[in-house]
C-alpha cells in the first residue's frame, strides 16, 4: 500500500457520466422531539452494471437514502437537500409528476417487509399487473400474461393459478418474490432493493441474488443493494457504502472493504458477526453500546461513543472535531481522525488476526 | 442400531442411538404435529398439515441443541409443541423425567417455570401497554412465586443481569430499541430459572452488532444457570457459534442430526450440503470462487408431502448422481434417520461426506468431489461474481 495519503475531500462536483450521482444528500425530519438527521451528507456515484452495497444498521439511513432517491419524501416534512443527478435531471428538484413516470418504470425498489407493502385487499397478481399497466397502454390479459410470466421468472410455482391469490395466501419467501416480480415487470434501469433477502432462507436467497445478477447482467441496470449482511455484499457488490448514524463513513470497492477497512465500525461490523468460513470463535465480539439517536448525534466522530480505538488520536478530537471523508487511497474514502498509517497499521496487527 | 424401518415403523424405535439420549433433560420421540384443515359442508377434516412429522431428538441439561432449516420446515412449530404451546398429535415428550405429551393447561402451568421461551419478535412479544417491571414480573405473580426483597428487586437485578438499566423499571416497551427489547425477553424468560428455553430465533431481527451481544448474553445466562436451549434459527453461521449438536429440519422432519463439528465439518445430507452452500460468506475472493448448489423447485406441499423420501423431489444427489435403480429405493422407501457414523444420525439412503460445502479456512473449497455434481438451476456455467474481479 502506497504511503502517502491523498487528502481531497470527497464531495467534488458530480461525476458528468455517472448514471445516478449523489451529491451531499441530507434527509432531516423535523419532530417533536428535535431534529432527526437522518442522511446528513451523503455522497455517492452509480455506473450502469454496477451494483452499490449501502451496509449499515438500523436507523443508519440506509433506507431513507433510498427513499429520498425515489423522491418518496416529497410533500412529507421532511427537509430533503443535496442533488440526485439520474440521467442527467436531478430527481431532488423533479417535480411529482416527473417522478411518478420514472417510479417503477425506470427506478424501480424492492421493500423490505413484503407483507406490509402489499396490499391485503387485492390479489398479488392484479397488484403485480398494475404495475406494468400503469406505465404500459396494454390490456388486462396482456398485463395478467405479463406478470404470470413475472412470477414464474421469480420461481412462484403454479404462476398463473397463485395470481389470484391474496398476499396473506403467500409465505413470506414468495411475498418477496412477488415483490421482486413487480419491480422487475417494467425492465427497471435502477433497482433499489432495501434488504430484499432479509426474510428469505438462505436457498431462497442464494437464489434470488442470482436472480438479481442474471437480471442486471442482462439489463445491463444499476443495482443499489441495502443490507446488513456483510455476506450478502460479498457475493454480490461492486463499491460499498457503510453508513453510520446518517452518514457514510467508509466506501470503496468491496475489496477495500473486507480486506483493507480502516473505519473502527467496519473493523467492528466484520468481528462482530459469527463466520462458517472461520475457526469457531469461543465468543463473539460485538460492537459496545448501541446505535446513536438520530436527534443527539454525538458531536465528534458520530461513532465515538462505541469506538474502541479512540487513543489512537491525540487530545479528544474524536469527541470535539467532525471528521472528513478523506480519500486513503483511489477510491477509498474514511471518515475516521485516526492518521491512515496506523489505521493500517492497526487493522494489520490487531483487527485482522481475530477476523 | 435401531433404525426406522419404514414397512415396520415403531414410534418407539425411531432413534436408540448415541446421539439421542434416555436420560436426557428432554426427549422427544416421534413428535408428530398436524394442523388439519377442515372443509366441505361440514366442517369436517378433509386433510393435514403436517408441519412436525415424527422428529426425536434430546437435548441435556446444560446443552444447547439448534434446530436449522428454512421456513415451513416446521422448526418454529417443533419448538412450541415441545413447550407444548401447541398440543401434540402424537409422539412423546419426556422432560426431566415426566412424560408431558398430554398434560393439560393447568398441569402445563406448574411447568412453566422450567421451560420458557424468546421468541423472535421483539416487537411482537411484549405487551405495549404493560411497563418493563409488569413484563418481566409477570412470571413471579402467575406462579405466585415468592421473591426475598419483593417482585420490584427481583426484576431489577434481572434487568441489570441482562445489560439493562433498572432504572428503566417503569418504562414501557415502545421506549427501547429492538435488541433491548429482545433483553427484556430473556429476562422474561430466565425470571424463574428455568431448565430450559427454547430460543425461536432470537437473533434473527437485531442487527449484527447486536446479534453478538445478545448471542455472549445467552451463553453466559446458560453457563451461570446450567439453562439447556433448544435454539431455533435459520442461520446457520449463529447457529454453528451456539449450538453443541445441531438438527438440520426439512419438510418437518429431522435430516441430519450430529454434533456440531461434525455437522460443519462433514455434512453428510444433500439438504445440508445445500444449505451450507448456500451461505454467503463476507470474503469476495471466496465467495467468487464457491460454487453453490442451487436447490431446484419449491418446497412439496407439507398437506401431501413426497413418497419416499421427502427430498428427493429437489435433491441434487437425487437428480445428478444416482442410477435409476437406486433411485427407486429413494421413492419407494422412506429413509430412517440412521446412524451413518457413530452418532451422525442422517435421514438418507446415500449419505456421502462433502467437506467443500463446509467452508471451513484449511478445507480447499476449490476441490469438489466426484461423486457429487454441483447443479444449477438454469444449467448456465456458473461464472464468478463481477465482485471479485472488478477493482477500480
Amino acid at each position: 500500500m502506497t504511503a502517502e495519503p491523498i487528502e481531497v475531500t470527497v464531495e467534488e462536483d458530480r461525476r458528468s457520466d455517472a448514471f445516478l450521482s449523489v451529491r451531499d444528500l441530507r434527509v432531516h425530519f423535523p419532530t417533536g422531539d428535535g431534529l432527526v438527521k437522518a442522511v446528513d451528507g451523503l455522497t455517492f456515484d452509480l455506473d450502469r452494471g454496477e451494483v452499490l452495497g449501502i451496509v449499515g444498521e438500523s436507523g443508519s439511513g440506509k433506507s431513507v437514502t433510498s427513499q429520498a432517491i425515489l423522491g418518496l419524501h416529497k410533500g412529507s416534512q421532511a427537509k430533503v437537500t443535496g442533488e440526485i443527478w439520474y440521467n442527467g435531471q436531478d430527481l431532488n428538484s423533479a417535480d411529482e409528476k416527473d417522478m411518478r413516470s420514472l417510479r417503477g418504470a425506470e427506478i424501480a425498489m424492492i421493500f423490505q417487509d413484503p407483507l406490509s407493502s402489499l396490499h391485503p385487499f387485492y390479489t398479488v397478481g392484479s397488484q403485480v399487473s398494475e404495475a406494468y399497466r400503469v406505465h404500459n397502454d396494454v390490456s388486462r390479459a396482456a398485463a395478467r400474461k405479463r406478470a404470470v410470466e413475472m412470477l414464474k421468472l421469480v420461481g412462484i410455482p403454479n404462476a398463473d393459478r397463485r395470481y389470484d391469490d391474496y398476499p396473506h395466501q403467500f409465505s413470506g419467501g414468495m411475498r418477496q418474490r412477488a415483490m421482486i416480480a413487480m419491480a422487475l415487470i417494467c425492465d427497471p434501469a435502477l433497482l433499489i432493493a432495501d434488504e430484499p433477502t432479509t426474510a428469505l432462507d438462505v436457498t431462497v436467497q442464494a437464489q434470488i441474488l442470482e436472480l438479481l445478477k442474471n437480471m442486471q447482467r442482462e439489463f445491463d441496470s444499476a443495482i443499489i443493494l441495502i443490507t446488513h449482511d456483510l455476506g450478502v455484499v460479498a457475493e454480490t457488490c461492486d463499491q460499498v457504502v457503510v453508513m453510520y448514524g446518517g452518514q457514510c463513513v467508509e466506501k470503496g470497492a468491496v475489496n477495500d472493504i473486507f480486506y483493507r477497512p480502516e473505519m473502527p465500525y467496519a473493523w467492528g461490523l466484520l468481528g462482530s458477526m459469527p463466520r462458517m468460513d472461520r475457526d469457531r470463535q469461543t465468543r463473539l465480539k460485538p460492537i459496545k453500546g448501541s446505535p446513536p439517536s438520530l436527534i443527539n448525534v454525538p458531536t465528534g466522530c458520530v461513532f465515538n461513543p462505541r469506538c474502541a480505538y479512540q487513543h489512537h488520536v491525540e487530545g479528544d478530537r474524536c469527541v470535539t472535531e467532525h471528521p472528513d471523508l478523506l480519500e486513503t487511497a483511489p477510491g477509498h474514502a474514511v471518515r475516521c481522525h485516526i492518521e491512515p498509517e496506523k489505521r493500517r497499521e492497526i487493522f494489520e496487527h490487531e483487527v485482522k488476526v481475530d477476523l | 442400531m435401531t433404525g426406522v424401518d419404514v414397512e415396520n415403523s415403531e414410534p418407539s424405535a425411531a432413534a436408540d442411538t448415541a446421539a439421542i439420549e434416555d436420560d436426557s433433560l428432554l426427549v422427544v420421540r416421534d413428535l408428530k404435529k398436524h394442523f388439519p384443515i377442515k372443509g366441505g359442508l361440514f366442517g369436517r377434516q378433509v386433510g393435514a398439515v403436517r408441519a412436525v412429522d415424527g422428529v426425536s431428538f434430546s437435548v441435556g441439561a446444560g446443552e444447547t441443541l439448534g434446530l436449522v432449516g428454512e421456513s415451513g420446515c416446521g422448526k418454529s412449530t417443533a419448538g412450541r409443541t415441545v413447550t407444548m404451546l401447541l398440543e401434540p398429535t402424537a409422539g412423546s415428550i419426556r422432560f426431566d423425567g415426566r412424560e408431558i405429551a398430554g398434560y393439560s393447561r393447568n398441569q402445563m402451568r406448574g411447568l412453566r417455570r422450567d421451560v420458557q421461551m424468546i421468541f423472535q419478535d421483539p416487537y411482537s412479544s411484549l405487551n405495549p401497554r404493560h411497563t418493563i417491571g409488569t413484563i418481566v414480573g409477570a412470571p413471579f405473580r402467575i406462579q405466585k412465586v415468592k421473591t426475598e426483597k419483593g417482585i420490584k428487586a427481583e426484576v431489577q437485578g434481572l434487568l441489570e443481569r441482562v445489560g439493562l438499566n433498572p432504572e428503566h423499571y417503569n418504562r414501557y416497551p415502545h421506549e427501547f430499541s429492538g435488541g433491548q427489547r429482545q433483553r427484556i425477553g430473556i429476562a422474561r424468560a430466565i425470571a424463574l430459572q428455568p431448565k430450559l428455553i427454547v430460543c425461536d430465533e432470537p437473533v434473527s431481527a437485531l442487527d449484527v452488532s447486536i446479534q453478538a451481544q445478545v448471542v455472549n448474553l445467552l451463553e453466559d445466562l446458560q453457563n451461570e444457570f446450567d439453562l439447556a436451549y433448544i435454539f431455533v434459527a435459520h442461520d446457520l453461521s449463529v447457529v454453528r457459534h451456539i449450538s453443541d449438536r445441531v438438527a438440520v429440519m426439512y419438510l418437518g422432519k429431522i435430516m441430519e442430526l450430529t454434533t456440531r463439528d461434525t455437522l460443519y465439518s462433514a455434512p453428510m445430507h444433500p439438504y445440508t450440503h445445500a444449505l451450507m452452500s448456500a451461505v454467503p460468506v463476507p470474503d469476495p475472493e471466496k465467495e467468487g470462487r464457491r460454487e453453490r448448489i442451487l436447490l431446484v423447485g419449491d418446497l412439496p406441499s407439507p398437506i401431501n408431502p413426497p413418497a419416499g423420501c421427502v427430498f428427493h423431489t429437489r435433491c441434487p444427489l437425487y437428480r445428478e448422481v444416482l442410477t435409476d435403480s437406486q433411485k427407486e429405493k429413494c421413492v419407494a422407501i422412506e429413509p430412517g434417520l440412521d446412524e451413518a457414523a457413530p452418532g451422525h444420525l442422517v435421514y438418507c439412503h446415500y449419505p456421502t461426506v462433502r467437506a467443500d460445502v463446509a467452508q471451513a479456512e484449511d478445507i480447499g473449497v476449490t476441490t469438489a468431489i466426484e461423486a457429487v455434481t454441483v447443479v444449477d438451476e438454469t444449467g448456465d456455467p456458473k461464472e464468478s461474481p463481477a465482485s471479485a474481479d472488478q477493482e477500480k
